[in-house]
């Protein structure tokens, strides 16, 4: 295990997002398609991610944005089955999981006669984000302080090293693994990687690291 | 005045922190906010409250107002009414009268633009001032408060050819983005929980606002605030407030609205208001001035339903108020109405006034349910539609164009870019 004086801290950051119209929008299947065919990618990883960021008040039907409008502005339930079930987090690059959209939607347009066109305004938009990133002074020395430092985060941090970690990470790794392994808690890691970060709110995930890390040193030090 | 560490108590030390961190690159920036008028309006209200903390964020921030005549507001009016989709006749002179007001303000604000790195240009009014000035030094931004989701297509793209020319634009929605050769930021504006309007009152000070303009306290109480604008449907509400009456004997209508000096269409639409609510006791029709806020914040306080039936809606802003204050709103199915009531969880969203009868008679009818929708109507508003988050992306968008298209803008505690 390494020790403190040779191993970086954990430095807690937190993020904004600034929201950006592409510009392009879909009012068919058809125009989706051709869409997501050339959008910035950054606009896919929007709409599958940029939701956990979004206020909820019940859990949500469908999971990313695409399946939504699907839902309620094509009323084709098929589809948005077929493309609520897409797990982005897997998928090695946001091209990979482009593919997979277009995909399902060719697979759909074989299927369907006609096409759907949505009310005016029901029409898809293709939105994107910069992040903005900010330092929040907080450090955590000890894997132990983990506990109470996660319990405290902004549902922005965990945002930031929890899911955009792994945009950043040649390993797809989020922040806590990366720290944790330089820490030499490889068994740690293997448990926070079980922690599914799609089917979830930011606070519920919050309470699930907490809780995990708390569980993990009690035994560790029991 | 207000400083930005009075909002500590509402939104927690680490917003306000942010809000530094991010202020800490722009420090000592030349930033101008230009519109159409000092007063009314949701523009103005939100000028009046971001400009200051701004300021006491370290950026050297102006707000500058231009001038015209009544013929050039009658213009800028109906170019308003045009980008949210009326079709509109435009008289021989508009485009001239446009033109030439924005030249002759352009004398008056030319060195200050010039020499400023940001500015930003609220609605159509002041938009030819960017041609004005050749050698202007900064990053210009166009804010479009407006719904532009369906422009009156020869309108826009008369302004359009102005638009472009312009660095970013500011919309409140993606709806309202349009085909542009710049990058579109999205923000919807927010409320000022620590000011006049929003901030707590007594029970005696709400009861003494219902008696101060006639109203029966022990009676209920439907509330539209709003200026007298077409758009905004006052007929309709009171084509609702009928309907729901049939139902609910005790119930008073109160029409609340100023008025703002760039809308000379005002009048008229009072007029009408007033005839149709003929010789109806229990319809108040009340004319506020620019600087009521206490009382708007009462009668919100003091209303059993909250109504904003607008046809069209650039954001609307007194949905947020009365969220805020833990009502949740019928509103028109429009605009950013949209963006702050969730069906069912914060209030209703209705397309007719049959509708806004409907969900009005649900909410009188299930008193508990209506408690617990403003409570989430409140919180939906904390996290979302108060000024300091605005602050966060007036600033994040600031941040961002100084750094560029970046997909991740890393800010340093003591590194400036």
């Amino acid at each position: 295990m390494s020790t403190k004086a040779n191993r970086e801290p954990f430095f807690v950051k937190d993020c904004a997002l600034v929201t950006i119209a592409t510009g392009q929008k879909a009012q068919n299947l058809k125009e989706m398609r051709e869409h997501l065919h050339n959008i910035h990618l950054g606009s896919i990883y929007h709409h599958f991610w940029g939701g956990l960021l979004r206020p909820r008040f019940d859990e949500p039907e469908y999971n990313n944005d695409f399946a939504e409008w699907v839902h309620h502005a094509l009323q084709d339930n098929i589809l948005a089955e077929r493309l609520s079930v897409i797990d982005p987090d897997p998928f090695v690059n946001l091209e990979s999981l482009r593919q997979e959209l277009l995909e399902a939607i060719d697979q759909r347009l074989d299927e369907i006669g006609t096409l759907t066109w949505a009310n005016p305004d029901m029409q898809f938009h293709f939105v994107r984000a910069q992040m903005v990133v900010f330092d929040t002074r907080g450090k955590i020395e000890e894997p132990e302080e983990l506990v109470e430092a996660v319990s405290k985060m902004s549902v922005g941090s965990i945002f930031y090293h929890f899911i955009d970690a792994r945009r950043r990470s040649p390993e797809m790794m989020d922040d806590f693994r990366a720290w944790l392994r330089s820490c030499g808690h490889e068994d740690l890691c293997s448990q926070v990687a079980a922690v599914d970060p799609y089917f979830g709110s930011l606070e519920e995930l919050r309470t699930q690291l907490t809780n995990l890390f708390a569980h993990y040193f009690r035994r560790v030090s029991g | 005045m207000t400083s930005i560490q009075d909002y500590v108590e509402v939104t927690g030390e680490n917003v306000i922190d942010r809000l530094r961190q991010l202020a800490r690159p722009l420090r000592g920036m030349k930033v101008v906010h230009v519109n159409s008028t000092y007063v009314g309006g949701g523009v103005a209200e939100i000028l009046s409250k971001l400009v200051p903390l701004q300021k006491d964020l370290g950026l050297d921030v102006r707000w500058e107002v231009i001038r015209g005549e009544e013929a050039f507001f009658q213009v800028t009016k109906s170019f308003h009414n045009a980008l949210q989709g009326i079709p509109v006749q435009l008289g021989d002179g508009f485009f001239k009268i446009y033109e030439e007001t924005g030249a002759q303000n352009s004398e008056e604000l030319r060195s200050i633009l010039e020499e400023a790195n940001i500015v930003i240009i609220h609605d159509p009014q002041p938009l030819p001032l960017l041609r004005s000035c050749p050698n202007r030094k900064g990053k210009w931004i166009w804010r479009c408060h407006i719904d532009l989701s369906h422009p009156y297509r020869p309108v826009w793209q008369y302004l359009r050819n102005y638009v472009m020319e312009y660095d970013a634009s500011i919309f409140s929605l993606a709806d309202f983005a349009q085909p542009l050769p710049h990058i579109q930021y999205l923000m919807p504006p927010s409320i000022d929980p620590l000011s006049e309007k929003n901030m707590d009152l007594t029970p005696e000070e709400v009861q003494a606002t219902k008696l101060q303009f006639g109203l029966d306290p022990d009676r209920l109480i439907m509330l539209q605030v709003s200026r007298f604008d077409r758009f905004k449907d006052p007929l309709g509400v009171i084509k609702s407030y009928r309907l729901v009456r049939s139902f609910a004997r005790s119930l008073q209508l109160v029409l609340a609205g100023g008025e703002a000096t760039d809308d000379p269409e005002g009048a008229a639409v009072l007029a009408e208001v007033r005839n149709e609510a003929g010789g109806d006791k229990d319809i108040h029709v009340l004319l506020l001035p620019p600087d009521a806020h206490v009382t708007i914040n009462a009668l919100q306080r003091g209303a059993d339903l909250v109504v904003q039936k607008s046809l069209k809606e650039g954001f609307g802003l007194t949905v947020t108020e009365a969220l805020w204050k833990g009502k949740p709103v019928i509103g028109g199915d429009a605009g950013g109405i949209r963006l702050q009531i969730v069906n069912h969880h914060t209030g209703f969203l209705v397309k007719t006034p049959e509708g806004a009868a409907l969900r009005a008679r649900y909410l009188l009818r299930h008193p508990d349910k209506a408690l617990e929708m403003g409570r989430i109507a409140k919180e939906l508003v904390r996290q979302n539609f108060l000024l300091t988050r605005n602050l966060q992306e007036y600033l994040s968008i600031l941040v961002a164009l100084v750094y560029g298209d970046q997909e991740r803008i890393e800010l340093q505690l003591k590194s400036a870019p």
